[in-house]
């Protein structure tokens, strides 16, 4: 517990898509309290054995309960003290940018700066409907309300047009983000190259999915991002921002990680009942077996993919009992993550950048100075100057005409 | 001479298959019609019986075991499609549609195909213009007008005698190598090319149109 979240070059965490699957040994599916306590139960261990992020998806329908990420995150974070909290991922298609950018404000300052948001498309069709939207305009929707999204988080005062939403006159939304500074946003995307871009464009993070598919189909996508990061003058290729999904079971005795892990594989909602647990890890990154097979297999991610920043597991999903998971966390935490935050910090190049983090963020922006702490001003709601509502502290003697402010 | 690349796809599901030896036979035709006019081509055949449970796996997790995978390159980059199922319950295979299914709904526009099918009895023979046709309506494509249906008594002696399999298929053929004739070597598109997704030359600001003022 002696190192401070994110002095890391790298981070390490685990994610859940928050799925209630059935135990395929003992036949119980959990009550949907029942896996929210677990999640969190998990959630919390993982600070306690050592990792850095926990991550959860958003979904709108059974068997997944993570309808509200933001308020099992926030309770999270008051909860633990050094874990950054994200979603993967949150719909930025379907939700109303605006809100996003008022619940996880909110949530950056409850968590004193402790969280980052993951934006995606989603997988399930149906929630466009439900949200009022067409799966077939899901890209331009992407585009679309995450420039708006990304707007409000910086500018205190926005207008706003565009084709999704209704649009926007002299609207400020809160609160404004802590410090002065924007949450950290990971882009994650399986298969579209319009998504790496769209990072790159921005110069936030790409987080590849890692789980499901071969790691050629990422590479293929981490390279285009790391490419058109540089293109868009934000640094050189390896400076890009790159986190990657994965996903292991382990045992000390490799053969009964894969004899424990195999109905669960067999029964999961993902990829069950289709290739063998063989033939899936021998083509994509989950690897069942002892940790340090496991070590081995995410040591030479990099390898793949480049130097990164991020590695979330997925250990917590197709009906895994809380014992198992918490085992799991314990594996990790002692003998797998402390072995490869060493072999992944091996001849990594100086120039590669550390895991973001909302203190560092601060520093390069503000350096040793005063960060900006947004107080509404006497003169809020003045559209007609065009000036901020908003004093920032530090708040001189006269701030209320506006003196006080950082341009002033 | 310009080199064209003719993928063949067999969705019999016995070995030896009669849909495989009227995949053969219009494949060889093609080659002959294509030669006439002085244009090489290759051909690669895809059993679809050797990729069944790759099919089911990519239905089930989302993506191509590597050998599927290969095997989807080779169609979707082809410069046309020859493809021949056997007629099951009025339709084509299950086997065939489920690898349809598992194409990107766009990888087939504009491509030339041919469409054979195979079965009992002649009785069968309008499933082409029935359920094969609109299948690659739907997709876009492009099936040349004739459709080659082989009835079991086609390989032998009490077949059309009017209309002889080896008349139909070479028509079918003709149609075929005309289509590849007509069109220009197809080209292999990167989708992962920036130019593939924003145009030429342009940025993700275009993209945002009046959002980014670019």
């Amino acid at each position: 517990m002696s190192e401070q979240s994110g002095a890391h070059a790298m981070q390490f965490g685990i994610m859940s898509v928050s799925d209630i699957t059935r135990d395929p040994v003992t036949g119980v599916t959990p009550s949907e309290q029942e896996r929210i306590k677990a999640t969190m139960a998990i959630a919390k261990h993982s600070e306690e054995v050592g990792l850095d992020v926990f991550a959860i998806g958003e979904h709108h329908n059974p068997p997944f309960w993570s309808s509200s990420p933001s308020t099992f995150l926030a309770a999270l974070a008051a909860q633990t003290e050094r874990l950054i909290v994200s979603t993967s991922t949150t719909l930025i298609t379907t939700n109303d940018p605006v809100r996003i950018a008022e619940e996880y404000s909110m949530l950056q300052h409850v968590s004193d700066g402790r969280m980052d948001l993951m934006l995606g498309r989603g997988n399930t069709g149906p929630v466009y409907p439900w949200f009022g939207q067409d799966i077939r305009q899901g890209l331009p929707l992407a585009i679309e309300n995450y420039a708006l999204l990304h707007k409000l988080w910086r500018e205190d005062v926005v207008d706003w047009e565009g084709k999704f939403r209704t649009s926007l006159q002299g609207f400020t939304s809160t609160p404004r983000p802590l410090d002065g500074i924007a949450p950290f946003v990971w882009h994650g995307s399986i298969r579209t190259p319009e998504i790496a871009e769209q990072a790159a464009y921005y110069g936030d993070g790409f987080f590849a999915n890692n789980i499901f598919w071969p790691k050629e189909h990422y590479q293929r996508l981490i390279e285009l991002y790391r490419q058109r990061y540089a293109h868009y003058g934000h640094g050189t290729p390896e400076q890009a921002i790159v986190g990657l999904g994965g996903q292991v079971f382990m045992s000390a005795k490799s053969q009964d990680a894969v004899n424990q892990f195999r109905p669960f594989f067999d029964n999961a909602p993902v990829y069950g009942h289709g290739p063998s647990m063989e033939d899936f890890t021998e083509m994509t990154p989950l690897t069942v077996g002892s940790p340090q097979q496991v070590i081995d297999r995410y040591a030479a991610m990099r390898e793949h993919y480049g130097d990164y920043q991020r590695q979330l597991f997925l250990i917590d999903h197709a009906g895994l009992p809380l014992k198992t998971v918490l085992e799991q966390l314990d594996i990790l935490g002692s003998e797998v993550v402390p072995v490869l935050r060493k072999e992944l910090a091996k001849d990594r190049p100086a120039n590669v950048p550390d895991a973001p983090t909302h203190a560092a963020r601060v520093k390069a922006e503000f350096g040793d100075g005063p960060t900006r702490q947004a107080r509404p001003g006497a003169n809020r709601g003045d559209n007609l100057t065009g000036d901020s509502p908003y004093q920032d502290t530090p708040a001189p003697a006269g701030a209320a005409f506006g003196l006080g402010r950082k341009d002033a | 001479m310009t080199t064209r690349r003719i993928a063949v796809v067999s969705a019999g599901l016995s070995n030896p298959s009669s849909t495989r030896m009227l995949a053969d036979r219009l494949a060889a035709e093609t080659l002959k019609a294509l030669a006439a006019q002085n244009i090489e081509a290759s051909v690669d055949v895809i059993e679809l019986r050797d990729y069944a449970h790759d099919i089911t796996n990519n239905m089930l997790t989302g993506f191509a075991p590597p050998a599927l995978e290969t095997a989807i390159n080779t169609v979707i980059s082809a410069d046309a499609l020859i493809a021949v199922t056997p007629i099951f319950s009025t339709s084509y295979s299950g086997l065939f549609k489920s690898f349809i299914d598992v194409l990107d709904p766009d990888s087939l526009v504009g491509k030339p195909v041919l469409i054979g099918a195979n079965a009992g009895t002649a009785r069968h023979s309008l499933a082409i213009d029935y359920a094969i046709r609109p299948l690659f309506a739907y997709l876009h494509a492009e099936p040349v007008s004739t459709g080659v249906f082989a009835a079991s008594s086609d390989w032998g002696g009490a077949g059309d005698d009017v209309a002889p399999l080896a008349k139909r298929v070479e028509k079918g053929a003709r149609e075929l190598a005309d289509a590849i004739a007509r069109r220009q070597p197809s080209v292999v598109v990167d989708p992962y090319d920036p130019s593939t997704y924003l145009g030429e030359g342009r940025s993700f600001g275009h993209m945002l149109g009046g959002l980014a003022g670019e």
